[in-house]
């Protein structure tokens, strides 16, 4: 009776600590597989757990929007990553890391600082409560008070994505129909005079 | 000891109705190709018995975790959609942001599907697994875009909330371009009728090209599955929920939930293949804006009606 009270008053700990090790050991995982795939989804499945752990935190919007956006940002990483190293599938397994000795120095170096400064601080007291509905709470703080980064922020990244997609891009319908998008379609496009 | 015999039935109706629902599916499915209405019911326990008994196949080299893993994870996905939809009042997954928990099941589709076409290390499972990428690209935004309607209009991502604000007017009669985009997007994480092309025959069945046995069975079952959770979700956003006269919620629920798919499947099996590099600028310069002006106008409605 004893164990099974304890195991249910800690359950919300274990939990955490279980999403912790896991976003970390598959964080390690990254760099010791030797598959972009693995890699790639390796890398998604720490992000899975770091959600869990905003979940466990009673952060349940930041939780499932760190789940939805990483596993659609791993998912076109992966194609970034195939393309740009030009790998073939599972064949040609290739190592992950390269100039790995400063990288694994300055990977700890950060590790330390970042946990220590996060077990160290004196955390202030809580003063207040939180808000009854955090996820309103968190977009009326988004909709107001921080309303300027995040319209400084949307341009910014739309003029990023189209600019990528642009320079990448061969057959845009600009290609295909003309500068004055008045031509019958050719696809595919003709050759550029 | 109560609440554990009351999750372990409510997992095994959640089992049971996504079983249902693809079964549904796929009957409806081969009904459009075609074939007569008694021959459609038999094609699914057909397909299973011949490719339970099919030898597995596998290629040189493939990636086995990630190839297996994540074919036999699509039906997964699909309950746990099913779980998330209210059942007259109460899901087996109740929570303020169901919303937000749909969007981000199908975007898990995304991951699912690209590793099924890498992981047997073939090139037209890998061409397969391309061209799901650049759909989802393409039918993900305007789906996101139609899920905000709902929400909007309730003033909740609760789906429970969502189907009871609805009323008498659902909000497929007055949001009828979100609830299309939304359609839509239940096709595309699918892989079936107009967007099946990632599975298509021109690329020797693209992600499903190097599949056997037992692995075939449950992506084929995961395919249909995700239709029919697909649309049970439409249920609380767009159909009222558990509304309507005579039977309790739960029995609305089921009965909008296996229409919704039957008619969806038909139309999906009726409907040509479309292709990829031509869906990506149709899908964002015109259906994009069009839900974006859905969501405005929903908007207005609200702030209006305060």
């Amino acid at each position: 009776m004893s164990e099974a009270g304890w195991l249910v008053d800690h359950l919300v700990d274990i939990a955490f600590w279980a999403c912790a090790l896991t976003a970390v050991a598959t964080g390690v995982l990254v760099f010791v597989v030797d598959s972009m795939a693995r890699a790639t989804y390796a890398l998604a499945t720490s992000f899975v757990a770091t959600g869990g752990a905003l979940l466990l935190m009673q952060q349940s919007y930041l939780g499932v929007v760190v789940v939805l956006m990483m596993v659609m940002e791993m998912a076109v990483m992966a194609v970034y990553m195939v393309m740009f190293m030009g790998m073939n599938p599972a064949l040609m397994p290739m190592s992950m890391v390269h100039s790995h000795r400063a990288a694994i120095g300055v990977a700890v170096a950060v590790f330390v600082a970042l946990g220590s400064g996060a077990v160290l601080v004196p955390w202030p007291e809580r003063r207040g409560a939180p808000s009854p509905d955090v996820t309103e709470a968190l977009g009326n703080a988004i909709m107001e008070s921080h309303m300027l980064v995040m319209m400084v922020v949307g341009p910014v990244m739309v003029a990023t994505i189209v600019v990528g997609v642009l320079l990448s891009s061969s057959r845009t319908r600009y290609d295909r129909m003309g500068d004055d998008l008045d031509r019958r379609p050719t696809d595919p496009p003709e050759e550029r005079r | 000891m109560a609440d554990v015999l009351a999750a372990l039935a409510g997992s095994s109706g959640v089992l049971l109705a996504t079983l249902l629902l693809a079964w549904t599916a796929s009957a409806s499915y081969v009904v459009a190709t075609g074939r007569p209405g008694g021959d459609a019911l038999l094609h699914a326990p057909r397909e299973t018995a011949r490719l339970l008994r099919q030898r597995r196949r596998t290629t040189l080299s493939a990636d086995r975790l990630l190839w297996r893993g994540s074919g036999w994870s699509l039906l997964l996905v699909a309950a746990l959609l099913v779980a998330l939809v209210p059942w007259g009042g109460s899901a087996l997954l109740p929570g303020s942001l169901g919303v937000v928990w749909a969007n981000t099941l199908d975007i898990v589709v995304w991951a699912l599907v690209w590793l099924l076409g890498w992981g047997a290390n073939s090139v037209v499972g890998l061409v397969g697994g391309y061209r799901f990428l650049a759909l989802a690209l393409a039918y993900e935004l305007p789906l996101m875009f139609a899920l905000v309607a709902p929400a909007l209009a309730a003033g909740s991502l609760d789906l429970a909330v969502v189907a009871d604000a609805q009323g008498t007017l659902w909000y497929a009669v007055w949001m009828p371009v979100a609830f299309a985009a939304y359609l839509l997007g239940v096709l595309g994480f699918a892989v079936l009728g107009p967007l099946a092309a990632p599975a298509g025959p021109e690329t020797g069945s693209g992600v499903l090209a190097e599949l056997s046995g037992p692995d075939l069975l449950v992506v084929d079952a995961g395919r249909y599955a995700l239709l029919g959770a697909g649309a049970a979700v439409a249920v609380p956003l767009f159909l009222g929920g558990g509304a309507g006269p005579w039977l309790p919620g739960a029995a609305w629920v089921l009965l909008k939930a296996l229409l919704l798919t039957a008619a969806l499947a038909w139309v999906a099996g009726r409907l040509p293949v479309l292709r990829v590099h031509r869906l990506m600028e149709p899908l964002w310069t015109v259906w994009l804006p069009l839900v974006v002006v859905q969501d405005l106008v929903v908007a207005v409605v609200v702030v209006a009606g305060r």
